[in-house]
């Protein structure tokens, strides 16, 4: 263990490596560690960004999806209404055409039962008439009970 | 490889051999190699010659990464150097306070280098010896870290460095203060007062025991530890074929020591300096 100039030598070769490292080694590197952390440090706030933005949309999406389910059930309410709106006007049309044919015919009937009656009418006193006419053509000149007979015909 | 050599030599001729520092100075006007015991302007050209070669190694590993540096996707290489510059980091940070350029870097040249030169004791002690000895290198210690001179040169380093960033933040007072004012502060009024020399003395006593054993252990604590290791690697190597196991087991605890000690020697510098830079 003696001492000698390696003590100098040794202290030259630190000074200029220390040297070194303060002027071309700590600096860039140092640097280049701060910006990584840097860029990190944006990355992650980036990320957590990122996440909350997509909370929002989703809750954002799961609006619309409500709403659009409410517009959807009241189209569908509303076709419900109008459909059953439909039917019963069909309904009360249906009636009304029914009781209208019904009156047409019962008319109609009524008019053929009258028109069958006059008919009748006309032919029992042609038949009376002329029932008449043979029982009575020895007794009475038809033209002088023509009246009489007339009557009778409009009578029956 | 130590049973071939015995023949030539005895045990302690190895040992001797092995822990003798390749020596040149001038006698005479002329370069003498080895000749060199008491002579003060003697270099050692084993521990130089390592020493700055891995100091090189140093400096192109990291420069090379810093040259490349970018915020971007690290390389694997990349990402195992910035490991150990945040880590220095992180420890700068975390012991000194103040703000410096040089504290830094000082504490990384200072853990990596001292981690390069240690771990040449994980090489084994005859490899590089002998290949010196067939190109007639007659002596090749390749630890630096084993050279007393080394380890004295740096903490005379950091010692200096004490000393002007004391005097520079704290002033002449200042520092001065730290010497006869601490750790009993001396009384200033009333009948103390005729001891007040007293304590002054003794605290001047105290103080520079303290300071000066500072850079003493500092050095002292990595040479010996590093010393003492290869040492006992070259014990291990004198005792034939048993050398294997043992040398493993020695090889992983001194794994240990190699990291511990860069990390000490490099947690110590910050510290100094952090307390160079605090006022009381």
């Amino acid at each position: 263990m003696d001492f000698n100039a390696t003590i100098i030598g040794q202290t030259i070769a630190m000074a200029f490596f220390v040297w070194f490292c303060m002027k071309y080694i700590w600096p860039p590197l140092t640097a280049a560690l701060d910006e990584r952390a840097a860029k990190i440090e944006e990355g992650l706030a980036a990320g957590e960004k990122a996440i909350a933005a997509q909370a929002e949309a989703e809750k954002t999406a799961e609006k619309f999806i409500d709403e659009a389910r409410h517009q959807a059930q009241d189209i569908i309410d509303n076709a419900n209404k109008r459909a059953s709106s439909i039917v019963d006007e069909a309904k009360t049309d249906a009636i009304k055409e029914r009781e209208r044919q019904l009156t047409a015919a019962k008319s109609e009937i009524e008019q053929e039962i009258n028109r069958a009656k006059s008919e009748l009418r006309g032919q029992v006193s042609a038949i009376a008439l002329s029932s008449a006419e043979k029982i009575l053509q020895r007794e009475i000149d038809a033209s002088a009970h023509n009246e009489l007979l007339n009557k009778l015909a409009a009578e029956i | 490889m130590a049973a071939a050599e015995q023949g030539a030599r005895t045990t302690s001729q190895y040992i001797e051999h092995h822990l003798q520092n390749l020596q040149v100075c001038r006698v005479d006007g002329e370069w003498a190699w080895n000749q060199c015991q008491g002579n003060f302007w003697t270099l050692n050209v084993d521990s130089m010659f390592w020493a700055v070669a891995l100091g090189f190694v140093f400096l192109i590993m990291f420069r090379s990464v810093a040259k490349r540096s970018t915020a971007g996707v690290p390389t694997r290489f990349q990402a195992a150097v910035e490991a150990v510059v945040h880590f220095v980091d992180a420890s700068v940070k975390d012991g000194f306070h103040a703000k410096s350029n040089l504290i830094a870097p000082l504490a990384l040249t200072i853990f990596v280098w001292v981690f390069l030169m240690n771990l040449m004791d994980l090489v084994p002690v005859d490899w590089i010896p002998l290949l010196a000895e067939k190109i007639g290198i007659p002596y090749m210690k390749v630890v630096p870290t084993t050279d007393v001179n080394v380890t004295f040169a740096m903490s005379i380093v950091v010692f200096l460095l004490t000393i002007y960033y004391s005097l520079k933040v704290k002033g002449a007072w200042g520092f001065s203060k730290e010497f006869w004012a601490h750790p009993i502060a001396p009384p200033s009024s009333g009948i103390g007062l005729l001891f007040a020399p007293l304590v002054i003395a003794f605290n001047i006593i105290l103080e520079t025991v303290a300071f000066v054993a500072k850079p003493l252990s500092l050095s002292l604590r990595l040479f010996g530890n590093l010393y003492a290791g290869e040492l006992i690697f070259i014990l291990i190597a004198l005792i034939g074929l048993w050398q294997l196991p043992l040398h493993f087991g020695w090889a992983v605890f001194h794994l240990l020591v190699v990291v511990l000690q860069a990390f000490v020697f490099m947690m110590l510098t910050i510290v100094y300096l952090g307390l160079a830079h605090e006022h009381h």
